[in-house]
């Protein structure tokens, strides 16, 4: 692996950048490892990454069904946050986010994870309460996130409209300094090429077909379409076809798989400086570097693997848009996907061991994953390599829903995660 | 009835409500969540594990998925659907109350 300095792309401009060798090898499986994970999105990367760094445990495969990055990991809108109501949420989301910080630098990657700031609007008496007591409640954890009134909210993002007579005025807004965005893609590569230069496998076009358990119902391995592939420990995450998997080892799990939209406009210069959320009227929005504004729509109402979405779901977010940012009311949207997302019951992952042994799990974001990539996948291997959870990923287990000590994240957070 | 777009032409759901007789718009109706999902006759008597399986766990498969609609801007009713959830294309609608196809 080539280091990436100023030194290195000086010498390779030399020779006009053909001389680049490959991020990372695609790899072929071998019969056995000590350890597989299922999914290369950011999460299954990270994880495999930590296991290698962290704890020493380099003969690590990550199995892919389709291409590296290509789920949500390259369909979210690579929004960076962490002032969660509840105290289990404000661990496991600030311990993400202060891995976020010097990110890059660990990885030798430009994951371009600027803090910008995540402002979120109140639009009414309950908005303006329940910030409050987000803000209060966050600050007793350690989390940055500050009121602002609705005349400091323009001040720092300047296309906002606070007009009195907006059919959504803008009462006030709640800002998180620290967070920001990223480049979503940068994340699954950084952690892949990090990965692969400590020895871990990166197969991709592999999907899993099967989880072989053995007498004593422990996971001996993994059917794939390129054969059997064993190993005693084997962690799946696999976003949206979690479930499906699994149901392979027999388990029954509490997930619905959704269809998630977002969409991009036509690049222009840069006149959006931070993410603004709007839960109330469910709009988001940020503007990438390359200039695009950057627009999550909401939750198709029905299950479904199919990766689309309707477009009335797209157009109401878009009504929205236009109400709280007329200048934005003429601007030509480019491109609009969707992605799978799988959501538990109280709207917070799962993450930790499940009743087979060797089997963990890491699933359940919901539409809220990508900020949390680096600490899943750091909590995602530690799980696996002492098998028993990090006191942060510990709360997150499937025995929350038979317990009823559930993590009620979908009465606190609203809409937009 | 005009014939439907095909799949990758359309920009919603395409539903046939059993009650009305009309294949609509997604938009006038409401997903009600997995189908058959029969409430605890004597929910006293319930453990905690069947609890969960009542209240938390669905089967959320990748084909064919068994599920609830109403028409809320028709007729009102509810009415039970069979869709490809790879696909997103439906199967077939029936009346509640009828047996699971």
């Amino acid at each position: 692996m080539t280091r990436f300095s100023a030194f290195s792309l000086f010498a390779k401009a030399l020779g006009g950048h053909q001389s680049w060798p490959e991020q990372w090898p695609d790899a072929s499986p071998k019969p056995a490892y000590d350890a597989i994970i299922v999914g290369a999105g950011g999460h299954g990367l990270g994880a495999a990454y930590y296991l290698a760094k962290k704890y020493g445990i380099t003969n690590v495969a990550v199995i892919e069904k389709g291409w590296l990055g290509g789920g949500n990991t390259g369909r979210n809108t690579t929004i960076i946050r962490s002032n969660y109501l509840y105290d289990e949420s404000a661990h496991l989301y600030d311990h993400a986010l202060k891995l976020w910080d010097g990110l890059s630098q660990e990885l030798n990657y430009n994951t371009m994870y600027s803090k910008r700031g995540v402002m979120m609007l109140a639009h009414n008496v309950h908005d303006v309460q329940s910030f409050k007591r987000h803000i209060h409640a966050n600050r007793l954890n350690g989390v940055d996130n500050e009121w602002l009134t609705a005349e400091q909210a323009k001040e720092y993002c300047p296309p906002l409209s606070i007009s009195p007579d907006a059919r959504h005025p803008v009462l006030g807004a709640a800002l998180q300094r620290r967070g920001g965005t990223a480049r979503h893609d940068s994340v699954a590569w950084g952690y892949a090429r990090a990965a692969a230069a400590l020895g871990v496998d990166i197969i991709q076009n592999c999907a899993v077909t099967g989880i072989r358990r053995g007498a004593d119902g422990a996971v001996e391995g993994v059917e794939t379409t390129r054969g059997f592939i064993a190993s005693k420990r084997v962690g799946v995450s696999a976003a949206g076809h979690s479930s499906v998997i699994m149901q392979m080892a027999g388990l029954d799990f509490p997930l619905e798989s959704y269809p998630l939209q977002a969409l991009v406009s036509e690049p222009v210069k840069p006149v959006f400086p931070c993410v603004v959320m709007s839960n109330t009227v469910h709009a988001y929005m940020s503007q990438s570097d390359k200039g695009e504004l950057v627009i999550g729509a909401g939750t198709d109402q029905y299950v479904s693997y199919s990766q689309r979405g309707a477009l009335h779901i797209v157009e109401h977010t878009l009504a929205a848009i236009c109400e709280i940012f007329p200048i934005f009311r003429r601007m030509r949207m480019l491109r609009t996907w969707g992605g799978i997302v799988d959501v538990t019951p109280d709207r917070s992952p799962i993450l930790g061991k499940t009743p087979v042994p060797g089997l963990y799990v890491n699933c359940g974001w919901g539409t809220g994953g990508f900020k949390a990539t680096p600490g899943a996948g750091d909590l995602l291997a530690y799980t696996m390599a002492k098998d028993e959870p990090h006191p942060i990923n510990a709360p997150y287990n499937l025995d929350r829903f038979r317990t009823g000590r559930l993590i009620d994240e979908a009465a606190a957070a609203a809409v937009a995660h | 009835m005009r014939r439907p777009p095909p799949l990758w032409r359309t920009e919603m759901l395409l539903i046939h409500c059993p009650y009305c007789e009309e294949q609509r718009a997604e938009i006038e109706f409401a997903y009600a969540g997995e189908a058959h999902i029969a409430r605890p006759p004597d929910p006293a008597a319930l453990s905690d594990e069947d609890w969960t399986q009542y209240l938390f766990i669905r089967s959320n498969p990748r084909g064919r998925h068994h599920e609830r609609w109403r028409h809320t801007h028709g007729c009102g009713r509810f009415f039970n659907a069979v869709r490809d959830t790879a696909t997103d294309k439906f199967e077939v609608t029936y009346k509640a109350g009828e047996l699971r196809r």
